[in-house]
């Protein structure tokens, strides 16, 4: 076995090593460990990403001396591969975005638990994308939970107090269902490794067999799953814990946790279930319709927001609506769809949310519209990051964001009417309600008008946050232009994914 | 004087801002009228017919909406969780039988579990092989997750030492709080202490150790350590614990024994992965030294577990260790 394949194993459990040293390391130390393990697990991830691109394959790694159904293992595709090096990325470029209100933002003894909790998120989100067994899922899912709780909380304030407290119900919520639907399968099929269970819930769905166990189970998860990625009605914790959280927690949480949890899912129904009896269940039609009214209600919901930090969740809620909408599609297309979203999404809030650290700063430490005017002009590299990142949201070409539209309508037009009618009018309203919103906060972030009070700012760059921001604008653009070869790799990933 | 032109109006859509603001400002409510008062009511109805429609729903939602809105959010919510609990409880009654021969959970997993863990693990607790050993990974996930839940509950109730003059808090809003005072135990309790503490220590090494041939093993045994420290700085204060388990204590054993099991496991993982032979002696199955790596991790996940019990007890009751 070549080394490089053993490169996933290393990422998730190092990266929980170096979250034990950061918790006893002072506050420096841990930045500088922390970023460094960062670095070194983008670069394995990339590395892994090439070999499979080359290898054209998915390979399995045992974890330990056992084999699957008796020992844990790992699969790592194509798929895989691009999300671990696009989310390590984006780590590394959140917390580098966000270091200076890291520092700010927790107390100075606690400093060292926040990179603690980014490398245990990270060493959960690696265990997400590249897990083959339900059980350990759960586990990391748990870590995932605990640590992007922790990320909120540790901008000490009573605002961030009351938003942890009501993600942390309403995730273990979903953990609870999440949980409940693992043990019901496991009880009805006596497997935790994913193609063992694909193979007795064919058998069981053929024999008819506990159709209503089986109905539930899948609600189960759905539920469980979309109460933890904030789908339509169950996002109310998310604008608070995203709104109130320190910028580089905004832009983790948004960008990366939703997402693993998705990913989850999707492995959930591609690996498990399988595309046909997700369709006979009719669960992707909820899922289509929640993804929907996420869609629309989601950019309402942004529209109405004075608050840029909370605009900004708001639109994240809309976003991932069009996920679940991709997912809902029942069609490889539409897997398509959903897939380059968490990725084009994954480039794109970030850098929003690190740009709306950088307005904040030269304005104060307000964050309402009001006192925003013309931050543009105080700080012009996270105006060009923010009108990036709005361009990409709307969805104008060259754009990550533009992809996204693009691969889903592709989907809607290989779906039945209705569904394609439903399909199209959401991408449609959708992305006017996004123009009317991030249009007039770009021109807002731009004008003169501002009252004066903080005319004479001006933004202080530190090489972190400066380079942060090149970075995203150069990253969201390379998607953009690149964009054809990123959905031919997830393409080849999908097909690997389910097989 | 308001200008009404085109471009003012586009221009004050553009500014978001001030464009909201006039939107969204919602009409006052006539506080100062006495509107209980029976002859001010032709007022306050002359008032309301007056007002726009929107207006006058607008005070509806904010004044009498919500109690409205709070009777059916209980009535929802009872409703909700009596629908979840029945549905539940009926897909119970279809699942198989918990334990019977046929039920699913019997088969070629389990029986090699049962059959061959003696000869593979070298552990004649067949649990402590499977999960520390089959299923090695998932449980090094686990101890990571009390890892985690502790560093939470460091960072939210942790006060700072420099808070703290002479023992005694000295920001005066935590004056008189319950974390400021020892705990003040009587006698009884502290002769039952002396009694108990050294034998839950010494059980609890019992069951750490002897977790690869008998029931117990790291979480349980650790569950029993941490027990008896907790027992011990309830009868005897903080400080005879701190004595011998202070912050810095806290911090080294439970790095050592993270660092400790994650190595242990990754070279496990990397050798098993690998195909080659990891060199490591099972033992005689029985013994206290066998099942390989499995005492190791044992002793590791058991003092982690002691050490974020009692780090549970200590923040929770003054806010530190």
């Amino acid at each position: 076995m070549e080394l490089v394949q053993s490169f996933p194993f290393i990422t998730i459990v190092f990266s929980l090593t170096c979250g034990v040293f950061c918790a006893v390391l002072r506050g420096n130390r841990a930045r500088t460990l922390c970023l460094s393990w960062l670095t070194v697990t983008f670069l394995m991830s990339l590395s892994v990403l090439l070999y499979t691109l080359k290898s054209d394959g998915y390979y399995i790694y045992r974890m330990g001396k056992w084999n699957a159904p008796w020992g844990n293992e790992i699969r790592v595709g194509v798929l895989e591969a691009l999300m671990a090096t696009a989310f390590s990325g984006v780590m590394l470029l959140s917390v580098l975005g966000g270091l200076n209100h890291i520092f700010e933002d927790c107390e100075a003894e606690k400093t060292n638990l926040y990179f603690t909790m980014i490398s245990l998120l990270m060493s959960s989100l690696f265990a997400l994308i590249y897990t083959n067994d339900l059980f350990t899922a759960y586990v990391f899912v748990e870590i995932n939970t605990i640590a992007s709780c922790a990320l909120v909380m540790l901008k000490s304030s009573g605002k961030t107090l009351v938003a942890t407290t009501r993600y942390l119900i309403m995730s273990l919520l979903g953990s609870g269902l999440f949980l409940l639907g693992i043990v019901m399968l496991y009880g009805i099929t006596g497997e935790l490794l994913m193609e063992s269970i694909a193979e007795k819930v064919r058998e069981i769905f053929a024999s008819g067999e506990y159709s209503l166990p089986l109905t539930v189970i899948i609600g189960l998860f759905s539920v469980g799953l979309a109460v933890k990625s904030a789908l339509f009605p169950f996002h109310s914790w998310l604008p608070d814990a995203h709104g109130s959280a320190t910028a580089a927690s905004s832009a983790v949480l948004s960008g990366l946790v939703l997402k693993g949890y998705i990913i989850v899912l999707i492995k959930i129904f591609y690996r498990i279930f399988g595309l046909s009896v997700i369709v006979s269940e009719r669960v992707s039609n909820f899922l289509f319709l929640f993804g929907f009214l996420a869609m629309i209600l989601g950019s309402v919901g942004a529209l109405r927001e004075r608050d840029l930090k909370r605009m900004l969740a708001y639109s994240s809620v809309a976003q991932v609506g069009y996920i679940y909408a991709g997912l809902g599609m029942h069609s490889q297309a539409g897997m398509v769809a959903a897939c380059v979203q968490i990725l084009a999404h994954a480039v794109t809030k970030p850098m929003l949310f690190i740009a709306a650290g950088g307005f904040m700063d030269v304005s104060g430490g307000n964050k309402d519209m009001a006192s925003l005017t013309g931050a543009g002009r105080r700080d012009p590299l996270g105006g060009a990051a923010f009108t990036v990142g709005a361009m990409s949201m709307i969805g104008i070409p060259s754009f990550a964001g533009f992809m996204t539209k693009f691969t889903l309508t592709q989907g809607a037009l290989q779906a039945h009417t209705p569904l394609m009618i439903m399909a199209l009018a959401a991408i449609a309203v959708s992305t006017l309600l996004n123009a009317l919103y991030y249009i007039p906060a770009v021109f807002t972030l731009f004008s003169r008008r501002d009252d004066g009070k903080y005319a004479g700012v001006r933004a202080r760059y530190t090489p972190s946050y400066a380079g942060a921001t090149v970075a995203f604008i150069l990253l969201n653009l390379g998607f953009g232009v690149f964009s054809q070869a990123i959905v031919d790799a997830v393409s080849r990933g999908l097909a690997m994914f389910g097989a | 004087m308001k200008n009404n032109s085109f471009r003012e109006k586009l221009r004050r859509f553009v500014d978001y801002g001030s464009f909201r603001e006039e939107e969204l400002k919602l009409p006052r409510s006539p506080e100062t009228l006495d509107t209980d008062n029976p002859e001010n009511r032709w007022l306050t109805t002359v008032q309301n017919s007056e007002k726009p429609v929107r207006a006058r729903l607008a005070k509806w939602f904010t004044h009498r909406g919500v109690q409205v809105f709070d009777n059916l959010y209980r009535v929802a919510a009872v409703f909700i969780c009596l629908t979840l609990i029945s549905l539940l409880l009926s897909v119970v009654s279809f699942l198989p039988r918990f334990g019977g021969a046929d039920n699913p959970a019997v088969n070629e997993v389990e029986e090699r579990y049962v059959s061959k863990a003696i000869e593979e693990t070298g552990t004649t607790n067949a649990v402590a092989g499977m999960i520390s050993a089959y299923r090695g990974f998932d449980t090094l996930g686990e101890a990571h997750v009390l890892f985690v839940a502790a560093c939470s509950v460091i960072a939210l109730l942790r006060v700072d030492p420099s808070e703290r003059k002479h023992g005694r808090l000295v920001d005066p809003e935590l004056l008189g709080e319950d974390m400021d005072y020892e705990p003040n135990s009587d006698l009884i309790l502290r002769k039952a202490a002396k009694l108990l503490v050294p034998l839950a220590f010494i059980f609890g090494l019992y069951v750490i150790l002897n977790g690869t041939s008998s029931p117990g093993g790291g979480f349980s045994g650790g569950a029993l350590i941490g027990a008896g420290l907790i027992l011990n700085s309830v009868a005897f204060g903080f400080q005879r614990t701190e004595r011998f388990f202070g912050d810095e204590m806290y911090h080294l054993v439970k790095t050592a024994c993270l660092t400790v099991y994650a190595l242990l496991m990754a070279y496990f993982i990397y050798m098993g992965a690998n195909g080659f032979d990891d060199h490591v002696w099972l033992g005689v199955p029985g013994n206290i030294i066998s099942g390989g790596l499995i005492l190791p991790i044992n002793v590791a996940v058991g003092f982690e577990v002691a050490c974020t019990m009692y780090c549970f007890y200590a923040l929770f009751r003054k806010g530190g260790l």
